[in-house]
């Protein structure tokens, strides 16, 4: 596997700001895995419910990619979306209300874990129907091109959308028209309960990408700072009108598919094994290996991370449940939009 | 909104003949020198000027940018369509007929219908998805059927049926300034169907059924290809002292109610006229609204006259025999007012 590790090189001189930008890096993703820890509590508790859909294991990809983008690019997610919209600075407070239910969730408690959305942060979902989502996000990189607009759209999508045709077809008019999307595949290893050995005639999906002239690279999803240095990459190519970009991050998904998922398809053993390389472990290894954190700065992380789920899900609890009355509101459009 | 000049082919209220296919082309053509977020796009819109030749000329006057030819790829069309128009962008996105829309079904019901719902309102969709529908052309089983009540069933969309020219060159308009998916089902059996019309464009209510034929005797609804077949038939039933309205509902969703409910509380005898195939169909919903809303006034049974419940077979005669026409058509209204 030609995947590129980063967290190996040794740092000799590292900036201040350099520095602070690291322990940023951690505290994204240490946020991430809390959060989701206390989600699967709350799912015990019945606060939360329908499916939830964990990403421990998988942080480092949401996190180094959103080091690339602007404000003004769009993100357009699949339904295993907590990571993702955190690390775009959707309120975290929101997207444990929207989990509850409640009407101050980020889409007033119709969505759902699946169905995250935040119009300000630019986060198109929280889309549910496999690969669904990647021409959308096709089109909305189309609308940027056809505006003059220096921006990308980023959809991430597992390695399970590749066997739907939808996969084919937006590669290829993504390609066709040059249009500035960055398809990030998580790859996980497992479609659900299936392994791609399974599922795919080829399982080099990077080949499958570059057959439709789209330029792609594999790496290890693994690693915050490859991820980073491949999403900067990918967002210099795709800002600079090349089309689009495609980048196979390979990683490993802690937890089962679902709350439902009694994983009969794979080992114990092979789990531990994986977690031997969990993103934050490696992280937090590198940087102190590196003399860049102290361990007082990793507990203070912990700390405002903790102070921050807990504020969520206080704001949560706190919040009210959307007025019956309101339940055929927003099947059509209540304001003129011209 | 005033027109460029350049649009204006005559002195306005000066009428000109026009087909139902021009009127289209007019609109699109209209919608592009109005709006520079307007653009077409689909299988075959340019280079081949349109499986129907719709869009005939129209890559000649605008270019590969604004009519964009695409691959037989019905989700990512309609799915890059609904992505554009959630980024500031007006597509109106072609589909060559309602068969081939299934394979687009998903991106209509799951993402177009669904995502201002389950957003909390945050997304609209403004898209406007057009195919051909209906039978006549003898296509056989895979090209000419109706399933436009189908859609009709989706909340969050709304679908248009023009069955004159008129409605054929003004709903394009008003279905791209609205901020909801708007899909519009054009009768491929009419698209050389003439009319004389309004040189200039007339705006089109596309919120309310209009009627076609004011009458005392009995109220026929219907629309797209039925209508024309129903006006012939109140013609010939006029001969026979029966005064028969006909009620096109132009508007498939939302359906509008009043106009309906007030002819028939005028006439007390119904009969609904469609292509589609009777069980489940348009005619069943409204036969049910009558009856919860009306059953007092009614001095008959409503009465539904659809397509015979089979693919729709290839030689003439057959295809003829499988839907509604002039002489079926007025039968059934005569065994009304016996």
């Amino acid at each position: 596997m030609s995947t590129k590790t980063v967290t190996k090189e040794k740092k000799d001189k590292v900036s201040p700001e350099q520095r602070e930008h690291y322990h940023h890096l951690l505290h994204q993703m240490i946020l991430i895995r809390r959060y989701e820890e206390k989600a699967a509590e709350l799912y015990q508790a019945s606060k939360i419910r329908g499916f939830l859909h964990l990403y421990i294991g998988e942080e480092a990809i949401a996190t180094g990619v959103m080091q690339a983008l602007t404000p003004e690019d769009s993100v357009v997610a699949t339904y295993r979306e907590h990571g993702h919209a955190l690390a775009r600075g959707v309120s975290a407070d929101v997207i444990m209300a929207e989990m509850y239910g409640k009407v101050t969730g980020c889409a007033r408690g119709r969505g759902g874990s699946m169905h995250l959305f935040d119009k300000e942060h630019r986060f198109f979902g929280g889309n549910a129907i496999v690969c669904s989502h990647l021409p959308l996000a096709v089109g909305i990189a189309l609308a940027d091109k056809m505006q003059n607009k220096p921006n990308v759209t980023v959809c991430f999508l597992g390695e399970g959308a590749v066997a739907e045709g939808e996969f084919h077809e937006s590669l290829n008019l993504g390609a066709l028209w040059q249009t500035p999307t960055l398809f990030v595949v998580e790859n996980n290893l497992y479609c659900m309960g299936t392994a791609l050995r399974y599922h795919s005639s080829n399982p080099n999906l990077t080949e499958k990408a570059a057959s439709y002239n789209v330029k792609a690279v594999q790496i290890d999803g693994n690693d915050v700072l490859a991820v980073e240095q491949a999403a900067h990459e990918a967002c210099d190519y795709l800002r600079s009108g090349k089309g689009p970009y495609f980048i196979e991050a390979i990683t490993y998904r802690f937890r089962p598919h679902s709350m439902f998922d009694a994983e009969l398809y794979r080992e114990k053993a092979e789990v531990e094994e994986h977690k031997k390389r969990d993103p934050i472990i490696l992280f937090t290894n590198y940087l102190k290996e590196n003399n860049l954190i102290e361990d007082g700065e990793i507990q203070a992380i912990e700390a405002d991370v903790a102070a921050v789920v807990q504020h969520s899900v206080d704001f949560a609890e706190n919040s009210p449940w959307e007025e019956v009355e309101d339940l055929t509101r927003f099947v059509y459009t209540e304001r003129s939009l011209s | 909104m005033t027109l460029p000049s350049q649009n204006v082919i005559a002195e306005p209220q000066q009428l000109v003949k026009m087909t139902y296919r021009e009127g289209m082309r007019q609109a699109i053509r209209e919608a592009m020198l109005r709006d520079e977020r307007c653009f077409l796009m689909g299988a075959d819109v340019g280079r081949y000027g349109g499986c129907f030749a719709v869009s005939k000329g129209l890559f000649d006057e605008f270019g590969p940018e604004k009519i964009r030819d695409m691959p037989l790829s019905e989700s990512a069309i309609a799915g890059i369509g609904i992505g554009a128009s959630m980024n500031g962008m007006r597509p109106i996105v072609e589909i060559m007929t309602v068969n081939f829309s299934l394979l687009a079904l998903d991106q209509i019901l799951n993402t177009a219908g669904t995502l201002l719902h389950m957003s909390g309102g945050l997304f609209n969709v403004p898209v406007v998805i057009r195919m051909a529908t209906g039978s006549g052309r003898q296509l056989g089983a895979q090209h000419a059927h109706s399933l436009e009540g189908w859609y009709a069933h989706i909340p969050g969309i709304k679908v248009l049926a023009p069955g004159t020219v008129e409605d054929m060159r003004g709903m394009l308009w008003p279905a791209l300034e609205d901020p909801d998916p708007v899909l519009i089902f054009e009768q491929q059996v009419m698209y050389n169907m003439t009319e004389m019309v309004s040189a200039t464009p007339v705006p089109v209510d596309i919120d309310h059924a209009k009627v076609r034929r004011p009458g005392k005797d009995v109220t026929l609804i219907t629309y797209g290809s039925c209508l024309p077949k129903s006006m012939t038939a109140a013609e010939t039933l006029a001969q026979e002292e029966i005064d028969t309205e006909v009620i096109d509902l132009r508007t498939l969703r939302p359906l509008d109610n009043d106009t309906i409910f007030a002819s028939v509380a005028k006439t007390h005898r119904v009969l609904i006229v469609e292509e589609g195939w009777r069980s489940g169909s348009l005619a069943a919903e409204i036969s049910a609204r009558i009856m919860e809303n009306l059953f007092y006034e009614l001095d008959r049974p409503v009465d539904r006259l659809c397509a015979s419940e089979v693919p729709m077979p290839y030689s003439k005669h057959m295809e003829e025999a499988a839907v509604p026409q002039p002489e079926t058509i007025a039968a059934a209204v005569r065994k009304l007012v016996l």
